[in-house]
């Protein structure tokens, strides 16, 4: 089953095609996998190897993970790591639940306001309110510098909404009303009908939640000021694409020695920052990649 | 159940677009909103005579044209190779491969760029150790636009198959056979049958990309617009971000914030117009 045939009515691909296929293919998998490589192979290199390659590492020798051990004794990236877990953490399950409560609420026509309501969550992919007055809110809300700042202003996917309250609709009225006449009320309903059916797209939804909140770069910039509070992106901003240089010792990155090992290579350690950012996406990745062969977005975005 | 989004939504996203009054503003943050002084459209005005916002408005409009051209085609081609790939083992694992990047942030696809074709980054580095000269690709204005389309196949071509594979998937194959016994060959097929069973995904999506023609990303140009220079790398979005936030010119900022999200709106309800009259569903449908 791993393998389908070919048609007895398509003819065999010419000898080129059967060269070249394979060969983009490949490339194309290369494309992707071999900066990630590049990057993981770097970050765990001892200052030999990285002096002896002139800077990145391609081919693995001598690896050590004191880069790791160092970013992660506490300091500036130890901080924004805690500070970008917790707010991934926080901001998903809040998103999460309010998004399948309004998506719950939206997906019975003929409840109180439906239409207009739906209306204006749908309104919202029309336009945006632009860079400026929405700083002027937050500002006037006092949430700049606030970890709320972080969450509050992009909680809400419209387009997260859609594809729950989709699925939601998919669910059979008579289901629903059957345990409204035996007594139960919204929230039962909800809670011991719908979700236990749902489980797949709201754990696509929370995944994509999840993933924003981890990559989110905007709201930081935009709000926070006081470099104490940064996530992690915005740490990756400042060391690796604008190349910083980053603090040691005392609130800074702690020094090899510390730690009893030798010191890692300043470009280990930038390196390691970005597997950092990488690893938490990784982890999630076949989750999320699992429900996409059971195709709920691409079902939902159509109907 | 619903009043917590309508809340949020109310706050977040209905208070700032109501918000944009101030583009009609002499805007102080200190008097706020009642107490600024209402200037009618001189903001616009003096939006509308400023060089640097027409380069700005001339690099997004460049940038979305040149996507266009390069970046639209590749998620088209590559599901129409992935789906000639026989064994479905090696489909997935492909698929795996290629929408990862999607998942990763503007941050992080900039610094793996940086590190691969930047001036301390891996092509540098071995042209520098067989002897020729370093060339640093992060930095050049002049080809700053293929840097970011190159950025963006990256990161999202691989993505933006998905939609493909799903309208290949649902061609009915008896076609195919039906050519093939009519004597139709490889190139024909594509031509009579897979390309016109597209065509409806096609045109979404290019008017999709049309009505946003004025949004190429914030974070990506914000990310690079230092290093490269305005010049080349001010995009619509970074420009509002400078002009109202870092120089503190609130009134002139949301003056060009409303200006894009005013046109971008007028974009897109045209193409959706445009959709109707040559027979596609377009983004909404009529009722």
């Amino acid at each position: 089953m791993t393998t389908l045939s070919r048609p007895i009515w398509e003819e065999e691909p010419s000898g080129i095609a059967r060269l070249s296929r394979p060969l983009v293919l490949a490339l194309v998998a290369l494309a992707v996998t071999f900066p990630l490589y590049v990057v993981v192979v770097t970050s765990l290199s001892t200052t030999e190897a990285v002096t002896r390659a002139g800077g990145l590492v391609v081919v693995p020798r001598e690896l050590t993970v004191a880069a790791y051990a160092q970013l992660l004794s506490g300091g500036v990236v130890t901080r924004a790591l805690v500070i970008s877990v917790l707010i991934t953490v926080v901001g998903t399950a809040f998103s999460l639940g309010i998004t399948v409560l309004a998506a719950y609420g939206l997906s019975r026509p003929g409840s109180l306001f439906h239409r207009p309501l739906l209306f204006v969550v749908l309104l919202t992919f029309l336009f945006g309110p632009g860079i400026i007055p929405s700083y002027l809110v937050v500002n006037a809300l006092g949430l700049i510098d606030s970890y709320a700042s972080l969450v509050l202003p992009t909680a809400v996917s419209a387009f997260n909404l859609i594809v729950m309250r989709s699925f939601f609709m998919g669910i059979p009225g008579e289901l629903i009303d059957s345990a409204r006449i035996d007594g139960a009320g919204e929230f039962a309903i909800l809670r011991r009908i719908v979700l236990p059916l749902s489980k797949a797209v709201v754990a696509v939804v929370g995944l994509f939640y999840a993933v924003g909140y981890w990559n989110a770069f905007f709201n930081a910039l935009l709000y926070i000021n006081d470099n104490n509070k940064w996530p992690l992106q915005m740490v990756l901003r400042t060391y690796i694409v604008q190349a910083q240089v980053l603090p040691t010792g005392a609130g800074g990155v702690a020094s090899g020695t510390g730690l009893g090992m030798a010191p890692a290579p300043s470009l280990a350690i930038k390196m390691a920052i970005v597997v950092i950012a990488i690893v938490p996406v990784l982890l999630v990745y076949p989750f999320i990649q699992r429900h996409f062969t059971k195709g709920v977005i691409i079902g939902a975005v159509k109907g | 159940m619903v009043l917590p989004v309508i809340v949020l939504l109310g706050v977040f996203h209905y208070v700032p677009t109501l918000g944009n009054v101030i583009a009609f503003q002499d805007y102080s943050p200190y008097v706020g909103i009642r107490g600024s002084e209402f200037v009618g459209f001189g903001n616009f005005g003096r939006l509308f005579s400023e060089p640097a916002f027409w380069q700005a408005v001339t690099n997004t409009l460049t940038i979305t044209a040149v996507q266009l051209v390069f970046f639209f085609p590749v998620p088209i081609g590559l599901a129409l190779l992935l789906n000639s790939v026989l064994s479905v083992r090696l489909r997935t694992l492909i698929q795996g491969v290629v929408y990862l990047p999607h998942f990763f942030s503007w941050v992080l696809v900039v610094s793996l760029f940086q590190q691969m074709i930047g001036g301390a980054g891996l092509l540098a580095q071995s042209l520098r150790a067989n002897g020729y000269e370093a060339v640093d690709l992060m930095t050049r204005p002049d080809t700053f636009i293929l840097l970011v389309t190159a950025q963006s196949i990256w990161k999202d071509a691989g993505w933006g198959m998905i939609v493909f594979l799903a309208a290949l998937s649902t061609i009915n194959p008896a076609l195919y056979e039906a050519a093939a016994a009519d004597g139709a060959n490889r190139r024909r097929r594509l031509w009579h049958i897979t390309l016109p069973g597209l065509r409806p995904v096609i045109v979404l999506l290019l008017i999709l990309r049309l009505g946003d023609a004025l949004t190429v990303g914030f974070e990506q140009f914000i990310l690079q617009r230092s290093a490269v220079g305005g010049d080349a790398a001010e995009v619509l979005d970074t420009y509002v971000y400078y002009q109202g936030l870092l120089v503190g010119d609130f009134g002139y900022g949301a003056a060009a914030g409303l200006f894009k999200g005013v046109v971008g709106l007028v974009l897109v309800l045209v193409a959706n117009r445009f959709a109707h009259l040559v027979g596609e569903q377009g983004v909404y449908s009529r009722s």
